[in-house]
């Protein structure tokens, strides 16, 4: 059996309509875990059974006495692991925060405790959500379900896996630099990165402050608009949340894009883009105009390099500012041997973070230093103003750009090692755009290539046309429905 | 080495941080109270916990506009908020919120009176922060402990131009500075509970020189007393280096005020890097015309306006007036006493030498009056219509202050008003005589001056409670129909 093998949305009819019990979701949620986790390794916590079903029941009760009835009532969902949970161990993939258990529940988490979804676990990640592997978790190595060879991607892989190898329907990731679409890409999954403050950070652990936003990723674009509903909104308790007139996203899943105008990007990265994923973009070009779109190739005015550079130099800084908590005082690990107070920062620290993590630290604290601070830091800053502003022209001329998700379809567990480390920074060379500008970005499958890999094709609107990019996903979508085969990842390749 | 001072003139500049009286904390809602049990007024976020966010207090914003505007500032239109990089346990995040590059005001000045007149005191710039937590170190279990309830209180830092020459004059700015604010109501600019910390640079060079000479910055002042010993000191230390040949080095010095020395806490080279970026978690502040025109109407009348204006419109003389205004409570009080009673010098005499003479003997700097303006406009007006004689009223104010009894019913329960009857003191002029015919003989005799003791006698029966003007007329009366004899 496999019964949540159906989308979000349908689970939750199917609850409704006393089809299933919220039980009966949460064992079979559980027994997906016996069956697949071992081998994929998505998740870093999984509650307890009987506190789920507990939770399950009560959840039920309320469904029935009419007091929760959102579309995502009783629906499991699981969450990345640097979304802070009251009372359940949020550790950010790092030792640092091993054994950190938040005293408060991040804004995205009660809003979905409202609506009575039902968290699961805490998924493997990125260590702070640097990386685009998922390798750097310093707890375990999670396998891509689609191929086991290689990574689900990153930084949000757990999350990304958990759905792909349908142990839940939905799960929460978070994305700086393409931290949602790029493992969703590669899994062969849905993942969007709405407008920058659209859902609460308050509770996210920060990695770069200014590039970082919550989002939904699941089976489908109907099931991300339905969630992104859920998470969204205006929350005084992050200042840089940003106030809209409507929050309800699923009205933007009208299969319709006659008239769109929509502009494919034509920018390269050193000609790495692979070309499967070239000629998907080609294909999904005829298949948009056949919808009725006015179609057509777009260069940006800016190159993915510098795209790329203006990121990492700005997204190490925040970091490096933002991962100064982590100093063994008041919380998370503390090293043993130490004589003064210098040294025990300097013991928890080298001891507490990972190589990956250093790495930005280092280099944030660098561009940041006084002397270099003009040169990298503020150019880097002006850069991204102009990439803002270029990006709002291009917007006057199009509703929605077409872009792959990531260069590639995917990276091998085995490519993954300290020896060079910046190899896998290019693979955000697309993703990254959005987080600079705080555009809205949805990743959707395209296909496979011709090892089985899922190719993912993303997206990106102006700002706050969130409601646009569902639009021209979800029809994209039902298009490509039609032409692709689904593949099960259970079988052997 | 005296002769040698001489050639010399010492630059100061100021940093000033002030801590400010809102009810909750700058970046989170938690109570500002001073004193609490050690970590009750925390949260996730003046803790440093992490995913959480600073959420800015408007009334800060509004406080430091405040004081910008009673510093002749620019208020900056578009003011923006900076991380502070640092390590230090009493510092949650890592980094303290602060401004650096586009502060909330900016190019102000102070002006004060010296003995060579008026000087003006330019205002660098006021910019707003957090307030870090506190260090509990515990001897007894050699370990530290940290409160965080300080941490996230807001805080202005006020930096000066070099514009003060002496201790002076740093306390005459000092002063200035601290009135302002306290008319302001934004903080209690306490220097010893540290709700007013004063950092002090201090440079030295030739008179005639242009260049200024290398500073230091001088930490742990504790009092105006601390701060001008701290500066002589620094002066004398920095002219002997420079007339040994030595040079002066740029270094932060903490001033010991038990052994009345410094010492350096940070040389140049430790000088920290603070790596300063905007702060992504909060948007700049847009500050409107409309936002500064509010706070500008609601100033307050500061002591200079006030100073000017009890002169002319209460006729009082400058002393006065200068002493009444040097705190807004007492100012207030004055204000509101006057308004009820329409007797201004009677009010700032009862101000001026029983209040503040109370006040003082409780030790009691914080300026707080234990009465209402009531209370003494009612005394007041029971002297006037001769009720009570001074005296007594003397008593009734004690009590007043005291106790804060009702001076008319306190009077009439104490049978305290003055006997108002002719007759009742004849009858006791009479006896008085009687009694003491010496003194009457002696009065004959021409020593007018008895007759003053007979008076006294009198008001002695009276239990003091006649009016001594009408005793004298009565004792004087009696004594002539005795010499008409």
């Amino acid at each position: 059996m496999n019964d949540i093998d159906i989308t979000a949305l349908e689970l939750s009819k199917k609850i409704k309509n006393k089809e299933l019990t919220v039980r009966q979701v949460v064992e079979s949620v559980l027994e997906r875990i016996n069956e697949i986790e071992d081998q994929i390794q998505s998740f870093l916590f999984i509650r307890d059974k009987e506190e789920l079903l507990l939770e399950a029941d009560n959840i039920q009760e309320k469904i029935n006495s009419g007091e929760l009835c959102g579309v995502l009532a009783g629906v499991p969902i699981a969450i990345k692991d640097n979304i802070c949970t009251k009372g359940i161990k949020t550790t950010c993939a790092s030792k640092i925060l091993e054994n950190f258990i938040p005293i408060y529940d991040a804004t995205v988490i009660k809003k979905i405790k409202e609506a009575g979804m039902i968290i699961i676990g805490k998924t493997n990640m990125d260590e702070f959500a640097m990386g685009t592997t998922t390798k750097t978790s310093a707890f375990q190595v999670t396998k891509n379900p689609r191929n086991k060879k290689y990574t689900p991607g990153g930084s949000s892989g757990g999350s990304a896996a958990a759905v792909a190898s349908k142990i839940v329907p939905l799960s929460i990731g978070s994305d700086t630099g393409g931290s949602i679409r790029q493992p969703a890409a590669f899994c062969g999954i849905t993942g969007m990165k709405p407008t920058y403050g659209l859902v609460s950070r308050n509770g996210l652990i920060a990695y770069a402050s200014s590039f970082d936003q919550i989002g939904p990723m699941g089976n489908n674009v109907s099931d991300c608009a339905a969630l992104l509903e859920v998470m969204s909104s205006y929350d005084e308790k992050d200042a840089t949340s940003r106030k809209i007139n409507d929050y309800q996203f699923t009205k933007g899943l009208i299969e319709n894009i006659a008239g769109m105008n929509i502009g494919i990007l034509q920018n390269d990265f050193d000609n790495t883009l692979e070309n499967t994923i070239k000629k998907a973009l080609i294909h999904s070009k005829e298949m948009l105009e056949q919808l009725g779109a006015n179609v057509s190739y777009v260069s940006l005015p800016f190159t993915l390099e510098q795209a790329l550079s203006t990121y990492y130099i700005l997204a190490c800084a925040e970091a490096s500012s933002n991962l100064e908590r982590y100093d063994g005082v008041k919380y998370g690990f503390r090293a043993k041997d130490y004589n003064n107070l210098q040294q025990m920062y300097q013991q928890t620290r080298t001891q507490g973070f990972g190589i990956e993590v250093k790495r930005r630290i280092m280099l944030g604290t660098f561009t940041l230093s006084s002397g270099y601070y003009e040169d990298y830091y503020k150019k880097a800053l002006k850069v991204r103003n102009k990439i803002k502003n270029q990006l709002a022209q291009i917007f006057e001329q199009y509703d929605v750009l077409l872009m792959p998700t990531a260069p590639v379809t995917g990276i091998k567990l085995e490519e993954c090692n300290d020896n060079n480390p910046t190899k896998h920074y290019f693979s955000d060379g697309y993703t990254v755009i959005a987080n600079l500008a705080g555009l809205p970005a949805i990743s959707v499958p395209y296909g496979y290539d011709n090892n089985g890999l899922p190719i993912g094709v993303q997206f990106v609107g102006n700002c706050c046309e969130d409601k646009k990019v569902i639009q021209a996903a979800y029809t994209y979508e039902q298009k490509i429905k039609g032409q692709q085969l689904k593949q099960n990842i259970n079988s052997k390749r | 080495m005296e002769n040698k001072k001489t050639q010399y003139e010492t630059v100061i500049g100021l940093e000033v941080h002030i801590e400010l009286c809102t009810k909750t904390k700058i970046f989170c809602s938690c109570s500002t109270a001073f004193g609490s049990e050690v970590n009750v007024n925390t949260c996730p976020v003046c803790t440093g916990m992490p995913g959480s966010l600073p959420v800015l207090n408007k009334k800060v914003v509004d406080y430091a506009i405040a004081v910008g505007l009673a510093l002749n500032c620019n208020i900056t239109k578009v003011t923006t908020f900076d991380r502070k990089n640092y390590f230090y346990p009493d510092n949650p995040q890592g980094y303290q919120i602060s401004q650096l590059y586009h502060p909330i005001c900016t190019n102000g000045y102070v002006t004060i009176q010296t003995d060579s007149g008026e000087r003006k005191i330019g205002i660098h710039e006021l910019h707003m922060e957090e307030d870090a937590g506190k260090l509990i170190h515990d001897e007894e279990c050699n370990c530290t402990y940290i409160d965080f309830n300080r941490s996230g209180v807001p805080l202005i830092e006020i930096v000066t131009e070099p514009h003060m020459s002496s201790g002076d004059e740093v306390i005459k700015f000092l002063e200035k500075l601290r009135c302002r604010i306290q008319y302001l109501e934004v903080s209690d600019c306490k220097l010893q509970e540290g709700s007013m910390r004063v950092d002090v640079n201090v440079s030295v060079r030739k008179k005639g020189d242009i260049k200024l000479g290398t500073r230091t910055e001088m930490k742990n002042l504790n009092s105006f007393r601390a701060i001008t010993r701290a500066i002589d000191h620094e002066t004398k230390r920095q002219i002997e280096l420079i007339e040994k040949g030595d040079q002066v080095q740029q270094e932060t010095r903490r001033w010991d005020d038990g052994k009345g020395t410094s010492y350096v806490m940070r040389s140049k080279e430790d000088a920290k890097d603070y790596r300063y970026f905007p702060e992504p978690d909060l948007p700049p502040v847009v500050i409107s015309n409309d936002w500064i025109n509010a706070i500008r109407e609601n100033q307050p009348e500061f002591r200079e306006e006030k100073i000017d204006r009890y002169q002319k419109q209460y006729n009082l003389p400058e002393y006065d007036s200068r002493l009444l205004t040097e705190s807004k409570q007492m100012a207030q009080c004055f204000e509101q006493t006057t308004l009820l009673c329409n007797r201004p010098k009677e009010v700032a005499n009862w101000l001026m030498v029983e209040t503040m003479g109370l006040l003082k003997d409780r030790g009691n700097d914080s300026g707080k009056i234990p009465f209402s303006p009531k209370q003494l406009a009612d005394l007041i007006v029971m002297i006037d219509k001769n009720i009570i004689n001074r005296t007594v009223a003397k008593e009734v104010f004690e009590r007043i202050f005291y106790d804060g009894v009702e001076p008319v019913s306190y009077v009439k329960e104490h049978g305290l008003a003055m006997v108002q009857d002719d007759d009742s003191i004849r009858l006791a002029v009479e006896q008085v005589i009687k009694e003491n015919s010496q003194s009457v003989e002696d009065y004959m005799a021409g020593k007018t001056r008895a007759m003053g003791f007979l008076v006294g006698q009198t008001m002695k029966a009276m239990k003091g409670k006649a009016d001594p003007k009408k005793v004298n007329q009565l004792v004087e009366a009696y004594l002539k129909t005795l010499t008409n004899i």
